[in-house]
């Protein structure tokens, strides 16, 4: 059974496309400089014709019939194309909506004189189309959240890199909230390169962590338990003075763990405790070096 | 005792913590809190949180800046409809977890602010309130 509309569709279909282009480009807020107008000219034309197919089959109301899969599969590729470049949501809910004038359009022209018709066709491309900018949306957060959780990982992974600070020792140095995903990248990465470097301390700087409670600082213990558990020792460098006074307060015991106030006076007694002696040369002796 | 301000926050996710506190420590700079009692303030916010996700599947915390007896300070109440505490005074104690874990949070937090008050029935839920002044010790 074939619809009016699609009909319409068949036989307007280079006009229609047409003027579905022009109503996309009147949106003054559509940035040309993120796609080109051959790229847009192709995806119009690609979704008009899964348009046309799906009316074809006779299947009117239901987006989620299987007649409707090429039209959910473009339109889905285009809102996750266009959630990666930066489109807008108002830009990406556009495409699909403005098809609707020109429709409303192509059909007024053809059953201007039959009003009847005329209502019926535009109810039912209406809410077509309303549920297809629906699904539009839906797709385009998906793929919002897709580079959000990328970002994420990726977040995770630069924040935490371990420096080679001397001969058998690292440095860790950790900035922002502590937490369980976090730890584990962080003693991950940790004992990976204890056993790369052959290091036999390693230095968790927490300047940047802005508040030690009590689940960081389990973190924090777990973590020393698993270096020395690979025959290494921990020290924990970059505890605040405020940071300090509320660990006491909490009552959490760091006692079984060497901490210090700064990175330099840790990375002294890591020297210390390697047997290595670091001091100012005088004069003579730098002299005698070149 | 007067309120200031007022505001409230969900929490459902882990993801909500961080935020949240970003909101108690906006919150504590405004009315000039010294880095310590701040620290200290975010840090007691921060095991309630925890609590409230961990054994109560999340709630809601209602954020307000008031003045009394001509001190300004940030009072926090954590509202959960979890399963209650039984025996709050065994839950109030050093090392009592039925979570494998510190069991610090609590005690900690009654150490770390100037007010704290707990109230909770079983399978009701849970209310804690905390309040921290501005020059609190
Ligand atoms: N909102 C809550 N709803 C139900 N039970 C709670 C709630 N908060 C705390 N409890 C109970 O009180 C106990 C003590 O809480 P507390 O925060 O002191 O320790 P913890 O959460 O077990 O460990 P930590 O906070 O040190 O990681 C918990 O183990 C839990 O049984
Ligand atoms: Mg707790």
């Amino acid at each position: 059974m074939k619809n009016a509309t699609s009909k319409v569709i068949r036989k307007n279909k280079a006009q229609i496309l047409e003027s579905w282009m022009k109503y996309q480009l009147t949106d003054e807020d559509l940035r040309d400089d993120l796609m080109n107008m051959e790229e847009l000219h192709g995806q119009s034309e690609q979704l008009l014709d899964s348009f046309l197919n799906a009316l074809e089959s006779g299947n009117m109301n239901d987006i989620n019939a299987r007649e409707f899969e090429p039209i959910r599969d473009t339109l889905g590729e285009i809102s996750v194309m266009r959630a990666r470049r930066g489109y807008s949501p108002r830009e990406t809910g556009t495409f699909v909506l403005s098809l609707k004038q020109s429709l409303f359009d192509a059909l007024e022209k053809e059953f201007k004189s039959q009003p009847e018709i005329l209502y019926k066709e535009i109810i039912l491309v209406n809410n077509l189309l309303d549920s297809l900018s629906i699904f539009t949306f839906e797709t385009f957060i998906k793929g919002r959240e897709e580079v959000i959780l990328r970002q994420t990982d990726e977040i995770n992974e630069i924040s935490t890199p371990v420096i080679r600070v001397w001969e058998g020792i690292l440095a860790l140095p950790i900035i922002g909230t502590l937490d369980s995903a976090r730890t584990q990248i962080v003693m991950e990465n940790l004992l990976q390169e204890i056993v790369a470097t052959g290091s036999s301390i390693a230095i968790l700087d927490i300047s940047g962590v802005p508040a030690v409670d009590s689940l960081v600082a389990q973190h924090l213990i777990k973590t020393v338990s698993a270096t020395r558990l690979m025959g290494a020792e921990c020290i924990i460098s970059g505890i605040r003075a405020e940071i300090a006074q509320t660990i006491v307060h909490l009552g959490i015991d760091l006692s079984n763990i060497k901490t210090k106030a700064s990175l330099a006076s840790a990375l002294r007694l890591a020297y210390d405790m390697m047997g290595v002696e670091v001091k100012k040369m005088d004069r003579r002796s730098k002299i005698s070096l070149l | 005792m007067i309120q200031i301000s007022k505001d409230s926050m969900p929490i459902l996710r882990e993801q909500d913590v961080v935020p949240f506190r970003n909101r108690v420590r906006e919150l504590a700079t405004k009315i000039g809190m010294s880095l310590v009692n701040q620290t200290k303030l975010i840090t007691a916010a921060s095991e309630l949180v925890r609590n409230m996700l961990k054994y109560a599947n999340g709630g809601k915390v209602l954020l307000e800046l008031i003045s009394r007896n001509g001190q300004t300070g940030v009072r926090l109440t954590f509202e959960d409809q979890g399963p209650g505490i039984k025996d709050i005074d065994l839950a109030m104690k050093d090392g009592f977890s039925t979570g494998k874990s510190l069991g610090l949070g609590l005690p900690g937090t009654k150490r770390l602010v100037n007010e704290f008050s707990i109230k909770s029935v079983p399978g009701e839920g849970t209310t804690v309130t905390i309040t921290h002044w501005k020059n609190g010790r």
